[in-house]
């Protein structure tokens, strides 16, 4: 498989007020594989995907030094602007956040507050088309006014998911998706990542190390704000070069 | 072990005081707030009960030189007292003089009115229902003054005899007391209303909420979500804060010298007193926004941002709306202050003795809770029940409010 560069991030360093929270990373994200980003708590991996959709820039005090570039351009220039950026990046959180309105709404906010539609049956298309890609259609296909806080758990990060497809992103980061689901919602999480892949590029948080066996093509290993090792997924997980991914990923600590 | 075994009945039993203590607390409260209420109760209910005779009434031409171009001159002519009296039959004169005393003044402008209204009764003879006067409402509820000395009751032997007589046959009779809701103020209470007051706290309230509801929550959702986290901030966000717990008759003093003496409006009237309450739940607003909005949880704001939403579309388009509750339960609140509030609008002149409703916020205008006051310091027996009955409105109205606010918090109540 050839795949392109889709995110060059360089020497990046994150500053919350006095305390270095990321040290000098340096990473690559190829189009449409899935990164997994794994290390320890509080080891800057949530930090790091923050930055990929500047959510950071609203925290108090914050201060981010390097190049993030997407499509060979850095989205921290002053030409960005941070709504269209976050168009092309969609996330989904650690907790589902669907709106407390219908699942139609939901699904519909997006494209609304960005007009990507020019009549109610075009706006119809894309909501039905978000849902049947996050795998939900079938379940709330009777139900679209129902409030979306209603379904349950593993619902509700779906619908999330197709919140953030619903306005055609090209890259979907993912914040510990799946740590506020069971093992059955779990599963579909990953299988529908698993299918996003074909149209997204992913880079995925999680503290399941299976997890990020299973679903990522690529994946990096955080400690204390370094970027300690990225590779190949299979690489990482039989062959580790660093000792600390090694006494990770064998569960020494963690 | 039995160590412990003692140390847990310890425990248990010093819970079991607990919730009796409890547990009287809420049944002293209770009982405080019941014999409240019982006793303006009490007072109040014989104002909506009144007595009236049931007489007939010749509405003669000759007596009655109506004029459709000018209504009211010609009627105000008329001798409405006059008709009354001769309504009355009885053979002995001096008995009919005594019992002509027993109609209050009021019947006469009850006439006023109803000829006004119904020209066309010109020339018949009807039936009607006329006030009685206050001593007749006394008697009434308490015949038993008849066994006292003569001296010390206002009705004589003969006039007590004709009441009884009337009441026997049912042409006397107390009946609902709707003057008490359509009149203004006046000097005998058997006339005097909460009309005025009513309406006149009605302008007050729409003036302070049409103010105070917009700014309020504009300062809040600013201050909240736009404003730049700096020391001046907190310190008018202090400021504000601080102003809610500021006494209401220091607004009113402001309001006298800000509105009245330098913007130079209209005394005593409901606009002056709108501002003036205004200024005075804006902070109660501010505040119930601000918590408000802070409920409103982080993962919303979040998820909107990511989605490429802006600031202005954030806080628009899911902080207020969900903040919505909250906001109304405190405006809510706050203007159920401003209904009861009476020391700030004394102060800019609202304690003027108002006969006719007001027909605009520019016009003089008292407010119920101060025509209860009015009412409370006039020594005439009447206007104590009159207080009391104010206040039984006074608190229907609160009480509506109360239940509003609970209502709107259940219905709109989000969970996340």
């Amino acid at each position: 498989m050839t795949s392109q560069s889709k995110i060059q991030i360089k020497d990046l360093n994150l500053f919350y007020a006095d305390k270095q929270a990321l040290f000098d990373i340096n990473v690559e994200v190829m189009e449409k594989q899935v990164l997994a980003l794994i290390g320890p708590s509080g080891c800057g991996k949530s930090s790091f995907l923050r930055c990929i959709n500047r959510m950071n820039d609203s925290v108090e005090g914050i201060r981010i030094h390097g190049k993030v570039l997407i499509d060979k351009k850095d989205i921290y220039d002053k030409s960005i602007d941070v709504v269209s950026l976050r168009t092309r990046v969609g996330m989904v959180f650690q907790k589902p956040n669907p709106f407390p309105k219908s699942i139609y709404d939901n699904v519909a906010y997006g494209p609304r507050i960005h007009h990507l539609f020019e009549t109610k049956a075009e706006l119809d298309y894309v909501v039905e088309k978000s849902l049947r890609r996050a795998g939900l259609w079938e379940e709330v296909k009777d139900r679209l006014e129902h409030p979306g806080t209603g379904l349950s758990g593993g619902q509700q990060q779906r619908l999330c998911i197709a919140r953030a497809i619903a306005v055609n992103p090209e890259i979907i980061l993912m914040d510990e998706p799946c740590s506020a689901l069971d093992p059955i919602a779990t599963a579909k999480v990953e299988e529908l990542i698993d299918e996003l892949r074909e149209k997204y590029t992913i880079i995925i948080v999680t503290h399941n190390l299976q997890q990020a066996a299973r679903v990522s093509q690529q994946t990096a290993f955080f400690h204390l704000g370094r970027l300690v090792e990225a590779g190949e997924t299979g690489e990482i997980f039989t062959n580790p070069q660093d000792g600390r991914t090694q006494g990770y990923i064998t569960g020494r600590f963690g | 072990m039995t160590k412990q075994l003692q140390l847990l009945r310890k425990r248990n039993r010093s819970e079991t005081r607990f919730r009796l203590y409890g547990l009287w607390t809420i049944v002293v409260v209770l009982t405080l707030l019941g014999l409240m209420l019982v006793s303006i109760g009490i007072r109040g209910s014989s104002v909506f009960q009144k007595a009236f005779f049931h007489v007939e009434i010749e509405f003669a031409q000759k007596d009655i030189p109506y004029d459709p171009l000018h209504p009211q001159e010609s009627l105000r002519k008329v001798n409405f007292r006059e008709l009354i009296y001769n309504s009355i039959q009885h053979p002995d004169t001096l008995q009919r003089n005594h019992i002509q005393q027993l109609i209050s003044p009021g019947a006469e402008i009850m006439l006023y009115n109803r000829v006004l209204k119904k020209p066309d009764m010109i020339g018949g003879k009807y039936f009607v229902w006329i006030q009685a006067s206050d001593d007749v409402d006394y008697f009434l509820k308490h015949p038993e003054i008849k066994n006292k000395p003569a001296l010390e009751r206002r009705l004589s032997d003969a006039q007590m005899d004709y009441l009884s007589e009337q009441a026997a046959i049912g042409t006397l009779k107390r009946k609902f007391n709707w003057q008490f809701f359509t009149n203004g103020d006046s000097r005998s209470p058997e006339l005097a209303g909460i009309k005025a007051a009513l309406v006149g706290s009605f302008f007050t309230i729409l003036v302070t909420l049409m103010l105070a509801f917009p700014l309020g929550i504009a300062a809040a959702v600013y201050i909240e979500e736009f404003a730049p986290r700096n020391r001046f901030v907190r310190f008018i966000e202090l400021n504000i804060n601080n102003l809610a717990s500021v006494p209401s008759i220091v607004f009113g003093l402001l309001g006298l010298m800000v509105f009245i003496n330098v913007m130079g409006m209209p005394r005593s009237s409901s606009i002056v007193g709108g501002l003036t309450l205004a200024m005075m739940i804006m902070p109660t607003i501010f505040i119930a926004t601000r918590s408000a909005l802070h409920t409103v949880p982080k993962t919303i704001s979040r998820a909107a941002e990511a989605l490429g939403a802006s600031r202005v579309q954030v806080v628009f388009h899911h902080k207020v709306p969900l903040a919505l509750p909250g906001i109304l339960t405190g405006t809510i609140l706050g203007v159920a202050r401003a209904l009861g509030e009476s020391a700030a609008l004394l102060m800019i002149g609202m304690v003027a003795f108002v006969v006719d409703a007001p027909t605009s916020p520019r016009d003089p205008a008292t407010v119920l809770p101060v025509q209860i006051f009015n009412w409370a310091r006039n020594p005439e027996q009447g206007f104590e029940d009159h207080t009391a009955a104010a206040i039984m409105v006074l608190l229907l109205f609160l009480m509506v409010m109360n239940v509003g606010a609970i209502y709107i918090r259940k219905k709109f109540e989000h969970r996340w």
